[in-house]
């Protein structure tokens, strides 16, 4: 059993490009989720053309580009260069002020602007069309008050809870943490196993009197071993570089980690059996784990504004729940009575694959 | 002779796949210290036989006794007494040699001064003791199938199963790989080889041809040419081979 694992390990550290998958890989992941994707805006060029040119377009503009939200790439001089602007690329928003804007804002109590976005990516127009209307709000109801213009008014206050700066690294680790335990559990094991019935060595050691289930076990050790020092490494990464917060229980969060941990390690095992080759079982783990973690597990697209169809489907994703589970405790830093039901589901999922890789591997011995 | 102590003895051994029947009454006995030759075309069904021999298959009926264990029954006890090397010679590449040793004299339970007893012993027979930490892939490959052949002999076992060997190496690398396999006999252990150089057939003490999951010919390979009255055994399989057809 020991000489197995001691095998194994071998295996891994000597082999480059499973280095590469295990530890450059999670690393990578971390770092670009953390810095590079992310749907936080800053610094968005915009461009403003005003008719107007007067105190209160001013200072409109003025409080715009104040926010650290937007950044002035230049004014246009008429309506003819909207247009060039946004085809170059060079501009996500115009602003359009019309004539006589203060005069009209005085007079009429009405002024129109206009905002034009690019929205090649909808996620940012959306963004950016939000981020100004309020400013321009928060202008006007100001301007109103010191008018005394205003009978009523109702002050809206809001609070993010949990994650009041809203960083969308705060969303993006616990996904990333459960496809990387996805990924090196289930793909890992499977590849390592059915490597070993590729070359052949597979019949000499179910030749041997070594047990069946402690082949395995030899083979599932040493990635859970690694899988923790990747979730570590993870862990460490984000609350040290970007300061995600791990309000809960740490012994608890290792050790739901542990159970999905498991239930992947099942899963793999599970592919193994009904692959023959590497490529297969690479291929199955790919399309069968991978993009149905990311895609339906709620990770980047949230499950409520899915197809009915694929909200079902979302319901079978282990990685789902994980994603649950591990925001509950690492930001809302609850105990196990909220995520009770959760816990159970990734837990009568681990008992099932479990069960369905036991039964294969027997009846693969049996032919 | 016939006070030779059998070994291996099968009688009515049947192995159904659903409806194909891919072993049909098998009955042989196997003597210690033999080298016995299992042949047949391919799909004649010498590999389901090969795996039930050696525990990695139940039969669906019939009485298969190895080293006096009931191999239905007890496969795992069989497994101990048995060597398996098969043609991809289980070995791993991205290990050294002494790696590769340790490893499957781990997986026998022997105790580290065993293993490395044997280590020794090996390396300094096949003349590889400067090789003994180099990785596994860059060894040629008869030496592989030397090595190979010594692991599968790690542990002492009562008989050793080789399937397809020699495949994909030069006559003389095959003829030096003989010369390993009448040592291990000479010392007592049974050597059961599937093979499909009939040349090699010839350098077994009995050989037995199977067909369409049956014994069709069993004996020693002289009498074998005798009784077909063939010049070589290669005559004789085809011979038997085309009386199929």
């Amino acid at each position: 059993m020991w000489a197995f694992i001691k095998k194994e390990f071998l295996h891994i550290f000597r082999d480059p490009r499973t280095m590469v998958i295990l530890f450059g890989l999670p690393l990578a992941q971390v770092l670009l989720f953390g810095f590079a994707i992310t749907n936080d805006i800053n610094n968005a060029h915009i461009a403003i053309l005003d008719h107007s040119k007067d105190v209160v377009t001013r200072e409109i503009t003025r409080k715009l580009l104040s926010s650290h939200y937007f950044l002035l790439n230049r004014y246009l001089k008429s309506d003819a260069d909207i247009k060039p602007a946004f085809r170059k690329g060079e501009v996500k928003e115009v602003l359009v002020f019309e004539r006589d804007f203060a005069r009209k804002l005085q007079k009429e109590g009405v002024a129109k602007v206009q905002i034009l976005l690019d929205a090649t990516e909808p996620n940012t127009a959306n963004i950016l069309d939000a981020y100004t209307r309020g400013i321009i709000n928060t202008y006007v109801l100001q301007r109103m008050k010191q008018s005394a213009a205003i009978p009523i008014s109702i002050g809206v206050q809001n609070k993010m809870l949990y994650n009041p700066q809203l960083k969308s690294v705060y969303m993006f680790v616990p996904g990333v943490i459960t496809v990387l335990l996805m990924l090196v559990s289930a793909m890992m094991t499977s590849i390592s196993i059915t490597r070993e019935k590729e070359l052949g060595t597979m019949e000499a050691l179910l030749a041997s009197p070594v047990k069946p289930g402690h082949i395995i076990i030899g083979k599932v050790v040493p990635y859970v071993v690694l899988s923790f020092i990747n979730l570590i490494s993870i862990l460490l990464l984000s609350v040290f570089v970007f300061g995600m917060p791990i309000q809960g229980s740490i012994g608890l969060l290792l050790a739901e980690s542990l159970l999905f941990l498991t239930m992947a390690l099942a899963l793999g095992i599970l592919i193994s059996t009904v692959s023959k080759t590497q490529q297969q079982a690479m291929l199955l783990s790919m399309f069968a784990l991978m993009l149905p973690t990311i895609l339906l597990s709620g990770f980047i697209f949230p499950v409520e504004n899915m197809p009915v169809v694929l909200q079902y489907l979302s319901d079978i994703m282990p990685s789902r729940w994980f994603i649950i589970i591990l925001k509950n405790i690492m930001l809302k830093g609850v105990g196990i009575t909220y995520f009770w039901k959760e816990t159970l589901i990734i837990f009568s999922m681990a008992l099932l694959f479990i069960g369905l890789s036991i039964k294969k591997f027997s009846v693969r011995l049996e032919e | 002779m016939s006070q030779r102590e059998t070994i291996i003895e099968v009688k009515d051994l049947v192995k159904k796949f659903g409806s194909f029947t891919a072993n049909d009454r098998l009955t042989f006995d196997v003597y210690r210290g033999e080298i016995f030759g299992f042949l047949g075309a391919n799909g004649a069904g010498k590999t389901t036989a090969m795996k039930i021999l050696s525990g990695l298959s139940r039969p669906t009926s019939g009485k298969v006794m190895v080293a006096g264990i009931d191999v239905s029954h007890h496969p795992e006890k069989v497994k101990r007494k048995i060597g398996y090397m098969s043609q991809f010679f289980s070995l791993y590449n991205d290990m050294t040699v002494k790696e590769n040793f340790r490893f499957y004299g781990g997986i026998y339970g022997l105790s580290a001064k065993k293993i490395r007893e044997r280590t020794q012993f090996y390396l300094d027979k096949l003349d590889m003791k400067s090789y003994e930490n180099m990785l596994l892939k860059n060894i040629p490959l008869g030496w592989k199938q030397k090595l190979a052949f010594s692991l599968a002999n790690i542990h002492n076992p009562d008989i050793i199963f080789l399937d397809e060997p020699t495949g994909g190496v030069d006559p003389i690398t095959r003829r030096q790989f003989w010369e390993l396999i009448y040592e291990a006999a000479d010392q007592g252990t049974t050597v059961f080889v599937t093979t499909h150089y009939m040349d090699e057939a010839e350098y077994c003490e009995r050989v037995s041809i199977m067909s369409e999951g049956q014994i069709k010919a069993l004996g020693k390979p002289k009498a074998l040419k005798e009784q077909f009255g063939a010049a070589t055994m290669n005559d004789v399989f085809l011979k038997i081979a085309r009386n199929v057809e």
